[in-house]
């Protein structure tokens, strides 16, 4: 791998960002009205239910933590996204930049929009609600290591999508976190569910991790056993959108989709 | 031989795109590909730069086989630019050649950032957004950024369709001054015959997928009896021969 060829293909998507101040606050607008929407409700729900009124910033930490996915998945869609759009697409297929490397780059630089969009709605949770993530310590780390691994596979899966069917898939690439959602049980535990969702909602690393924060948020403890679940299902799902990727990028070149994608 | 195609195919379910192509480009010297839409030709050029898997044939480039060469190996020494694929848009002229000569590995990269674009008269509107600037000008940026990496193989695709015919001889003149002063074998796409008898050394006719004539300009309008380029194209493609 080159650092060099890596390093170009993040700075493309630096650049971007760096040259429109509307987009810089597009990233940071939607984070903070879901903290605000959220926010509210919990305090809502804080004041007006027995259940939660000893667990202050349940639901806005897990808002906070499901948009972290969101955004994860969404930067690396729309930054495979913005080079169909720009036409750019055949010059970056016929550069020398390694598939691996285009991936890699894609993981880095997907952090860094993520973080540019959430960091500002965070600390603004921090006055406004009196909720702050960093309360749940050292496993929030970890946490964020599995949200982060999966919301890359989820895009690593739609971008997949992208060099199978072309633009056309792009809705996909907005609905596909939302399909998921529920399954996610981001805001309620997996006891909520039917039995058998609850089978398909445990193959999934979202459910062992806000079953998790709630855990850590609720009773206090830590259960790094399920951290690491988490972490493990992420890295397993990582490898398979890996996989797929590849193989539709040699579908696309049997298709000869790579060629003039975006028009 | 430093290109040689042999019965290059590319099939689409039952569709022909490419079928059975045999050509040959001598180092440094200009092949132009001609024919009518849909001919094959950007599938060719689709094949040469490896963003589609030929059916059946073979690529040998410097006499070795392309499926052999390692991707950033092969892509390293070639380039390509059409005025159908674009640059981003949102980053001016120099970002994008920056990142594209990053990629491309070039090495002194400010100083060949500033030679290419001299030489192409590009420093006038090299801090703004390459989506704000005219056809002829972003014609320039991207021949440009085919060039960033000092390429053995060029590859064209109507780099000077829809320019005015000012800017068009401009890129044409400067194709012509740039493979006089480097090493550089270029393959040509293109739908003006005017440019094709200017730049090209040897020209292929394809129609339907098929290579139905080959020569020099100047053979193939002696053979077919026209008195220029155009009107053997027109010859051609509307006969249903091959010659």
């Amino acid at each position: 791998m080159s650092f060099n060829r890596i390093y170009a293909l993040g700075l493309r998507h630096l650049y971007l960002i760096m040259n429109s101040f509307p987009r810089v606050l597009d990233l940071i607008y939607w984070p903070t009205v879901q903290i605000f929407l959220w926010g509210f409700i919990s305090k809502f729900f804080t004041i007006n239910s027995n259940y939660y009124s000893d667990t202050v910033g349940v639901i806005l930490t897990a808002a906070i933590l499901y948009d972290f996915l969101f955004r994860a998945s969404i930067s690396f869609n729309m930054m495979f996204l913005e080079e169909i759009w720009s036409r750019n697409f055949t010059n970056l297929f016929i550069a020398p930049i390694k598939v691996s490397e285009i991936i890699t780059s894609l993981t880095i630089t997907a952090i860094l929009r993520t973080l540019i969009g959430l960091v500002p709605a965070v600390l603004i949770a921090i006055p406004l609600f009196g909720v702050s993530v960093l309360s749940l310590g050292l496993p929030l780390l970890f946490l964020l290591v599995a949200l982060y691994l999966f919301g890359v596979s989820l895009g690593l899966l739609v971008t997949s999508g992208l060099l199978r069917f072309g633009p056309s898939f792009e809705n996909i690439a907005w609905a596909s976190l939302f399909f998921l959602a529920p399954l996610g049980c981001i805001y309620y535990p997996i006891e909520i569910l039917p039995s058998s969702l609850q089978i398909v909602a445990k193959g999934l690393p979202l459910v062992h991790i806000f079953e998790e924060m709630r855990n850590i948020l609720v009773v206090g403890e830590v259960v790094y056993q399920n951290i690491f679940k988490s972490i493990i299902i992420s890295i397993i799902y990582f490898l398979i959108g890996i996989l797929i990727f590849y193989t539709s990028y040699f579908g696309a070149k049997k298709r000869g989709t790579l060629m003039n994608m975006g028009e | 031989m430093f290109i040689e195609v042999q019965k290059l195919s590319k099939i689409y379910k039952e569709y022909f795109a490419v079928n059975k192509i045999n050509f040959k480009i001598e180092k440094n010297k200009t092949l132009g590909l001609l024919g009518p839409n849909g001919c094959g030709k950007t599938t060719t050029i689709g094949m040469l730069l490896g963003l589609i898997t030929p059916t059946e044939g073979e690529i040998i480039i410097d006499g070795k086989n392309l499926s052999q060469f390692k991707r950033n190996e092969i892509l390293s020494r070639v380039n390509f630019a059409s005025p159908y694929v674009e640059l981003p848009k949102k980053l001016t002229v120099k970002q994008n050649l920056e990142i594209y000569g990053r990629m491309y590995g070039v090495e002194n990269l400010e100083k060949r950032i500033r030679e290419i674009s001299q030489d192409l008269d590009i420093q006038n509107f090299f801090n703004r957004k390459t989506g704000e600037l005219s056809s002829g000008q972003k014609n320039r940026v991207s021949l440009a950024k085919s060039l960033i990496n000092k390429p053995e193989i060029l590859l064209l695709d109507e780099p000077t369709a829809s320019l005015d015919p000012d800017i068009g001889d401009f890129i044409r003149g400067y194709i012509q001054e740039y493979k006089s002063k480097n090493q550089i074998t270029i393959l040509l796409a293109s739908h003006n015959m005017n440019e094709v008898e200017r730049l090209c050394d040897s020209v292929i006719m394809m129609r339907s997928g098929k290579i139905v004539d080959e020569g020099t300009c100047e053979e193939l309008i002696k053979k077919h009896g026209r008195s220029n380029l155009e009107e053997t194209f027109l010859k051609i493609v509307r006969s249903k021969d091959e010659f």
